[in-house]
Parts: C-alpha cells; sequence; structure tokens
C-alpha cells in the first residue's frame, strides 16, 4: 500500500494530467453536437448575459447597418401591403376563409453572440422557452436563412448556423425546382455548397438556390444564395454547387424565429409511415 | 504574483471572448492568446496549480463557444507539455527564482522559440478535436499553422506593450 502510494505520488503530475484529459475528451463527446448538458443549460443564462451586454454594446457600431436591413425589408412589406394597391373591382367583399390556414409564425429575435471563425459556428438568440421558442425551429434573417434552434434555455437559444459542418439543409434550384442538399464544408464562410443535384439540371452560373420546405423546419423558398461555380466530381452523377451566400454571416442582427404549426402533424403522419 | 496571474488569467479570458472570439480572418485563422497566461506562469509553478489552471482556462473559454471540453483538452496538454519544453530549451541562464518567462529576462528567440512550440502543439489538438476527421487534413493543417503564427504574433505584442510599461514605470520611480 505505501508503495501505491509512493508510486501515486512520484507521478502525481503525469495521472493528475490524463485525468483532466480524459474528463476534457468526455465533455467534448458527450456534448459536442447537441449541447443538452447541465452544465451548459446551467451556465447558459450566465454566459447569455454576459454575451448580451456585449452584444448591447457592440450593436451600437453597427446601428446603421442594421437599420438598412430592416428598412429593406419594410420597404418590401409595404410593397404588399393592402393599401399600397389600387382597388379596380369594387364588388369584392370577404368571407371567413377556411382555404387558408396560417402554417409558419415568426417570432422576432436579435442576435446575443455570433461567430464566422469556427468550423462549427453558433448564434445565441435573446429569445428562449418563455418566448415560446423550441428545439428544431428555423431562424432566417430578412435577406436569407441563418441556421436552427439546438438548444434552449429560459431566456436565450442556441442556434446551429447554416456555415457549421453539421448543418445539413433542404434546398432546390430555384428555376428548375431540382431539389438536392445544402451544407458548408467549413472554410470559406461567405460559400457553401449544394451537392446531389442531379446533372440533368440546366444551371447557369447566378441561379437562385432557395430553401425546398421538405424538412418541415425552413418554410418553402427562402433564398439561401446565388450560385457562384459548379463542376461534376471525378466519377459523381450529381453536380457539386459553389453558392455565394446572400447574407454575412458576420452581419447578422435581427432574425426571425419560425415556428412551423403543421410540424408535428406531418411528423406524426412519418412515423405512421415507418410502422407500415 | 500569485494575484497578478489570477488577473491576466480573467483579463485574457474576458479579452479572448469579448474580442478575438468575434474577430474573422477569412475564416481560416483563429488566434487563441488566451494561452499566453500558461506561456506566463511563473516556471516554480507547482505542476498541479500549472494543470489544473490550464483546464479551468480552457473551460471558461468553452463555456461561451459551444465547444465544450476542446479549449480544456488543448491547454491541459499544452500544461503538460510546458515542462518538457523548458527542459529543450534551458538556457545558459537557468530558470532561477527572479527569473520570470518572457523576452525581458530571457530574450526574444528564446521566447519565440518556446511560444511557438506551445502555442503548435495547443492548436494542433485544438484544430484536430474539432475537425475530427482526416478528410479534410490540409485544411485543419493550415488552420493550425495560420492560427498559431497569428497568436504568436498577438502574444509578442502583448510582451512588447507590457515590457515598455515596465520600462515607464521604472523611470517614473
Amino acid at each position: 500500500m505505501r508503495n501505491v502510494f509512493i508510486f501515486l505520488w512520484k507521478n502525481h503530475f503525469f495521472i493528475l494530467f490524463l485525468f483532466l484529459e480524459i474528463v476534457s475528451l468526455v465533455l467534448v463527446f458527450e456534448n459536442n453536437y447537441y449541447q443538452g448538458t447541465v452544465v451548459i443549460n446551467s451556465t447558459s443564462d450566465f454566459t447569455g448575459g454576459i454575451l448580451k451586454s456585449l452584444s448591447n454594446f457592440g450593436g451600437l457600431f453597427s446601428l446603421k447597418d442594421a437599420n438598412n436591413i430592416l428598412l429593406e425589408e419594410n420597404a418590401r412589406f409595404r410593397n404588399r401591403d393592402a393599401s399600397s394597391f389600387i382597388k379596380t373591382d369594387t364588388n369584392t367583399f370577404y368571407v371567413s376563409d377556411t382555404l387558408y390556414q396560417q402554417e409558419f409564425v415568426y417570432v422576432a429575435a436579435s442576435v446575443v453572440s455570433n461567430s464566422t471563425n469556427r468550423r462549427n459556428n453558433y448564434l445565441k438568440l435573446n429569445k428562449g422557452r418563455r418566448h415560446g421558442i423550441n428545439k428544431d425551429m428555423a431562424v432566417i434573417a430578412p435577406n436569407g436563412i441563418v441556421g436552427q434552434v439546438i438548444e434552449v434555455s429560459d431566456h436565450f437559444c442556441s442556434v446551429m448556423s447554416v456555415i457549421n459542418s453539421h448543418s445539413r439543409v433542404s434546398a432546390k434550384h430555384k428555376n428548375s425546382n431540382q431539389v438536392g442538399t445544402f451544407i458548408w464544408k467549413g472554410s470559406n464562410y461567405r460559400k457553401g455548397t449544394l451537392i446531389d443535384l442531379p446533372l440533368h439540371v440546366p444551371l447557369q452560373i447566378g441561379d437562385s438556390i432557395i430553401t425546398s420546405g421538405y424538412s418541415h423546419i425552413f418554410p418553402e423558398g427562402q433564398l439561401i444564395g446565388v450560385v457562384d461555380d459548379f463542376r461534376i466530381e471525378k466519377g459523381g452523377n450529381f453536380y457539386t454547387v459553389d453558392v455565394a451566400f446572400t447574407i454575412d454571416y458576420n452581419k447578422v442582427f435581427n432574425v426571425y424565429v419560425v415556428k412551423s404549426l403543421m410540424r408535428k402533424e406531418l411528423q406524426d403522419l412519418e412515423k405512421l409511415e415507418d410502422q407500415n | 504574483m500569485f494575484n497578478k496571474n489570477i488577473i491576466r488569467f480573467v483579463v485574457l479570458v474576458m479579452f479572448q471572448v469579448l474580442v478575438l472570439n468575434s474577430l474573422s480572418f477569412g475564416g481560416y485563422a483563429y488566434p487563441a492568446l488566451y494561452v499566453y497566461f500558461i506561456l506566463l506562469l511563473p516556471f516554480q509553478t507547482a505542476g498541479w496549480v500549472l494543470l489544473v489552471s490550464s483546464f479551468f482556462l480552457g473551460l471558461s473559454i468553452d463555456f461561451f463557444t459551444n465547444s465544450l471540453g476542446m479549449n480544456a483538452a488543448a491547454s491541459v496538454f499544452m500544461a503538460f507539455s510546458r515542462s518538457g519544453v523548458l527542459n529543450l530549451l534551458r538556457s545558459k541562464r537557468e530558470y532561477e527564482l527572479s527569473v520570470s518567462p518572457g523576452i525581458k529576462d530571457l530574450g526574444l528567440t528564446w521566447f519565440l522559440t518556446y511560444s511557438f512550440i506551445l502555442i503548435l502543439i495547443h492548436h494542433t489538438i485544438l484544430f484536430s478535436i474539432e475537425a475530427f476527421s482526416f478528410s479534410d487534413i490540409l485544411q485543419t493543417v493550415i488552420r493550425i499553422i495560420l492560427s498559431s503564427i497569428l497568436t504568436l504574433l498577438l502574444a509578442v505584442l502583448a510582451q512588447i506593450l507590457f515590457y515598455r510599461q515596465d520600462k515607464v514605470q521604472k523611470s517614473f520611480v
């Protein structure tokens, strides 16, 4: 027994090193993708609070950019407003309409922290469980998609950015409606990659890539970016398309969290499919 | 001396989280200046203090970046390698009590070699865990090298800034 203690004491530096390294690695593998742990949840209100005050301060410098983006969006909404149309038919009347039912609800949020320089980038938003935010909701900005919610605390939520190597979004080529998968390869934060797009699609540089809506997370038709370059990988049957984002992820300030009202119904339906 | 290191710990974590983490160098380089704390710990620091403080240093960064464990693992490994690197670089001037790791006491060449080896070790571990695959190995290597150079530059800059400050203070006395 004495020898064991002597051994431990002699090698305490190495043993402590092994112990701490193992603890760190366990933390990495337990929490890396879905940070659903007690540790993160108990501290995210604390770290979130610090990051929020930073963003309040840093926000002052980017007010102009943020305002411009919002102004543009307001202008677009104004164009759709009833008052911007001239009535040509005086005989119309409104009935309670059952043909249209609301599918998506938008919650406005602002970005508390953001990164673009990692391979797995995340954002934190100032809306959480108390505001009705849940896991797997989509996050979009006025001029493009941002990501999806992966973790919620009472006042904040973590968003896996589109520029995250784990991110996969079902996307389509706007002109031909052909569907592919949109990923990010982890180098240039201004460009993403669309894969699995069949070869017969007539692609042109400058074509729009939009969301397909098949994942029931993002609403259909949200702009992701425009085709920057495309090629066929050796021996492949699909295009690899470089897509330039329409949005500068370094300048995301105000976003909308999108809640899909039909998602649960669709998922239940898919569960039934699996059972059969 | 002890207090000085605690202040350095807090200041570096804040600087990393509030300033450096929001900088983007084309997405390729990520300066992790917070390891400057480990570089500057006194030579006579006990082994366990070195390891434990490095662990908590990394962990504090992790809490802010959704990367629980990554920075901690890299920092602990770097702290562990420190004594080996110090032995390797043992200069003519022994590491006495009055000598602290830095340009002032041991010269620019010594500091550059010492820091670069340790920063490279740290960044190699950090970015390898982050990528966790060999598929984009070239890209990972580029990230490691560019980030290490950037961190080293910042560390030297910090040295020069604070060295100057010491001088000014002395001249006032």
